[in-house]
């Protein structure tokens, strides 16, 4: 069978050869156009060797930084140019920041609150976007980025109150600690899946820039770890392809929980992915702060005329990945140290407040002990509060309460009449 | 620019083909009983599921200035011809291709939903809803809950084709519901045809919380009916009782309603007896009154879907007409905690049953392609089973 099947192919390939001879046929040339293809899916000229790309076929991006680590300006035309009440407000935001993370953190290990994550090492990007930005942009958040909503205006008892979930909690205690979120701050409540909020974000950008004389821009914050996610390539393509007004930006910190950039990709970082997808690009040092509020102020620019930006900020998480993580397991303390005392953003903007003569060792003193009393008085305050009432269970899972779910409301009342006792109802309001 | 043109007319001219190939391949799996009852009285005219479709979203973009229609390929109208000319009406930024990728698609449509924009997201096919899945179940079903109700992305409407069209095989005629009826948060629809499509989308659409609208592609060109030219819609978690009878309750949603019309029609002309057929529509949240009702008359109950037996959505129907209570009061919208959940008489189906309730399903396996016309529950499998139920 196989024998009859080669015979009848070899016949027929003589047949054609023997066609091709008698053909008087002969085909015009192809226009060359001058050695530029015309593939739909690409502008490129054609070349006549093989060469394989890699991630060393580019230098790397470099990071943008307008301070050395002491503080000082290293080109004078790129100090930015801001106020010395907010460069005061934006330090002070750092030290509220550092003495509400020491305490709350403290707490978790005393078991008052049952999680926490700290933002060190991360501060000088959370001050230096969020005061290049409009009150009116809307921030998509990860996690760590508490600093954004102290700038904001968010108070750390609206902060503390979400992490004890009492009923002050605008979040009606229904998330984790950390989980903020406020609409009249436009900062979009936070939720545990990585990087989800990356097209999210992208999408509110597109509704923002259909809105009548725009003015407004995203801000979508991630980690490098969260790069990794498929939402994160989704958000990227989307951004570009629909030419959003809104502001990638990356905390790149070395680490997603006790996994180091190495093992998440190979490339050069997550700013080498922007160009790819044609996103304006820009890598920054993020223990930078004036950096920061540089790169992000002319990203801004951008971004409101629909030019989507992709901002790597460079850093090093100084803390643990959170209250249920030891990072001595896979990090030496020296490692730790040296990002936490040379190359402290904090430090590096109080050396660059006091070499313009508007900060020194009393005001630093004071600051602290102001932010501790702050943070102290506000665990007081929401330790007193009682816990949302427990129908508030079943709420806001739908804009009205479907029949079936005030069903189970009623079941679960007439079980709390008749078994309250092994309830902690005492802790949660009633009525 | 013409040659793309004449390719893309060719590729269109294609699909058309092919979707209705589907339709006729297929024609003995069922026969479409068209609606005869109109939801509202004026002027009427005759479209197809697909175009009853069509003209509920061109009806939202012509009265919603902020509403937007995108996903993959709409642009030119969609594979199934469902946004055709919407785009030439309504211009690019209203109405366009997004790049592929689903859980993009569904992220972005929650983040257009949260900045205020009614978002409508095409997902080209049920079968590829799953990446999307993330998105879906913890984010739009949540979002409202986690924030306190501060963010909700309730103007988000996802639409995708569901369901067998005759040979599409394990990735096109998928049924997911029972996916997604699984979170709280999330409101599923599955229309019958083309007055219930035009009303159902338009509820799904306006709704305050986040739906998605399962269209049975076998329907798009096959089902054609009077359909409604003014704005009309049908309301949300209420099921429709179609035909009326004292022997058993049918229950089922999309396609499968006809099928069971025709077997309620067999049951009659056959047997002599007479069944109630019960088009759920809202497969979450779902009308419990309705079906326990009918249940409580006739004592006897049969589910059928498309989607694998095993906690399809029918396991969901079957277990709680068993244990069923009756609510006396459920309109108290968005009323206070104190007063919510005061209007509760029970009340149980159990006692009235005369028969196990039974269900007919797709079988556990994934679906087939030559073996389309043996999965399926259609009228004799459907048929067979009701005779048992009557007989037991």
């Amino acid at each position: 069978m196989a024998l009859r099947a080669g015979v009848t192919f070899v016949k027929l390939n003589s047949l054609r050869q023997a066609t091709r001879l008698l053909s008087t046929h002969t085909r015009p040339d192809v226009c060359q156009n001058g050695g530029t293809s015309e593939f739909p899916g690409a502008k490129a000229p054609y070349v006549n060797e093989i060469k394989f790309l890699n991630e060393n076929s580019y230098d790397p991006i470099p990071i943008y930084r307008v301070m050395d680590s002491n503080g000082r300006i290293i080109d004078s035309r790129e100090e930015p140019n801001i106020d010395k009440e907010s460069l005061i407000n934006m330090y002070r935001n750092m030290i509220q920041l550092n003495q509400m993370d020491k305490i709350l953190y403290e707490s978790q290990r005393q078991g008052r609150i049952s999680f926490y994550m700290t933002n060190y090492g991360e501060e000088g990007i959370h001050m230096g976007s969020a005061a290049a930005l409009s009150p009116r942009d809307l921030v998509f958040a990860q996690y760590r980025e508490v600093g954004v909503l102290l700038h904001r205006g968010i108070t750390v008892s609206e902060l503390v109150n979400q992490c004890y979930g009492n009923c002050e909690d605008p979040g009606k205690g229904r998330q984790m600690p950390v989980h903020y979120g406020s609409k009249q701050h436009n900062i979009v409540t936070i939720s545990s899946p990585l990087a989800t909020q990356l097209p999210q974000a992208v999408g509110a950008a597109y509704a923002l820039k259909r809105m009548p004389n725009n003015d407004r821009c995203v801000i979508c914050y991630f980690g490098e770890g969260a790069a990794s996610e498929g939402d994160a390539h989704a958000a990227f393509n989307f951004a570009a392809t629909l030419d959003c007004p809104i502001i990638l930006m990356c905390r790149n910190n070395g680490y997603a929980i006790s996994t180091p950039s190495s093992e998440q990709y190979r490339g050069d970082g997550i700013a080498a992915r922007g160009p790819a997808f044609g996103l304006h690009t820009i890598r920054v040092d993020g223990t930078d702060t004036l950096a920061v509020y540089r790169a992000v102020a002319s990203a801004r620019d951008l971004a409101v005329s629909n030019k989507p930006v992709l901002i790597e900020a460079m850093s090093y998480r100084v803390g643990h990945h959170s209250t249920s993580d030891d990072s001595s397991a896979y990090r030496s303390v020296e490692e730790i140290q040296k990002w936490a005392k040379d190359e402290s953003p904090v430090q590096k903007l109080r050396l660059y407040l006091e070499g313009k003569g508007y900060w020194d060792a009393e005001a630093e003193t004071q600051c602290v002990k102001e932010a501790r009393d702050t943070v102290v008085r506000a665990m007081q305050d929401a330790e007193k509060k009682k816990l949302p009432h427990w129908k508030e269970m079943l709420e806001d899972v739908y804009y009205d309460m479907p029949p079936k779910l005030q069903k189970q409301m009623k079941q679960m009342e007439k079980h709390l009449e008749k078994y309250q006792e092994h309830y902690p109802l005492n802790k949660y309001l009633n009525e | 620019m013409a040659s793309l043109l004449t390719q893309k007319s060719l590729v269109i001219g294609k699909l058309t083909k092919y979707v209705n190939d589907c339709a006729k391949r297929l024609s003995s799996h069922f026969i479409y009983y068209p609606d005869n009852e109109k939801p509202v009285s004026g002027e009427t005219t005759k479209m197809n599921m697909m175009q009853a479709i069509n003209n509920a979203m061109d009806i939202t973009l012509r009265d919603d200035p902020t509403a937007v229609l995108f996903g993959e390929d709409v642009g030119f109208g969609g594979v199934f011809r469902c946004a055709l000319g919407l785009q030439d009406k309504y211009g690019k930024d209203r109405v366009f291709n997004t790049p592929l990728c689903e859980q993009g698609i569904a992220g972005f449509g929650i983040g257009l939903a949260t900045a205020g924009a009614t978002a409508i997201a095409e997902i080209q096919f049920a079968d590829y809803i799953f990446p999307a899945f993330d998105q879906l179940v913890n984010e739009a079903a949540k979002a409202r809950y986690r924030s306190g109700g501060q963010f909700e992305c309730g103007a988000l409407t996802v639409r995708a084709p569901c369901g067998a069209v005759g040979h599409g095989g394990l990735y096109h005629s998928q049924s997911p519901e029972a996916y997604f009826a699984h979170t709280p948060g999330l409101r599923v629809v599955v229309p019958r045809g083309p007055i219930a499509a035009k009303g159902l989308l338009l509820a799904c659409i306006r709704e305050r919380d986040p739906c998605i609208f399962l269209e049975p592609k076998i329907l798009y060109r096959s089902a054609a009916e009077e359909v409604p030219v003014e704005d009309y819609t049908l309301p949300l978690g209420k099921a429709q009782l179609l035909r009326e009878g004292t022997s058993a309750t049918l229950v089922g949603w999309g396609t499968q309603v006809h099928v069971l019309l025709e077997v309620a029609q067999m049951a009659e002309d056959q047997l002599g007896l007479t069944v109630d057929v019960i088009d759920l529509q809202s497969i979450l949240p779902w009308d419990e009154d309705t079906v326990c009702n009918s249940v409580k008359k006739t004592g006897r109950c049969l589910i059928a879907h498309e989607a694998p037996l095993t906690c399809g959505f029918g396991a969901e129907l079957a277990a709680t007409v068993q244990v069923y209570t009756y609510l006396t009061c459920s309109t108290n919208n968005r009323t206070q905690l104190s007063q919510r959940s005061n209007n509760i008489k029970m009340e149980e189906c159990f006692l009235h049953l005369e028969a196990p309730v039974s269900r007919v399903a797709g079988w556990d396996a994934p679906f087939p392609h030559v073996f389309e016309p043996f999965y399926l529950p259609d009228r004799w499998r459907c048929f067979a089973q009701l005779n048992k139920l009557l007989h037991y």
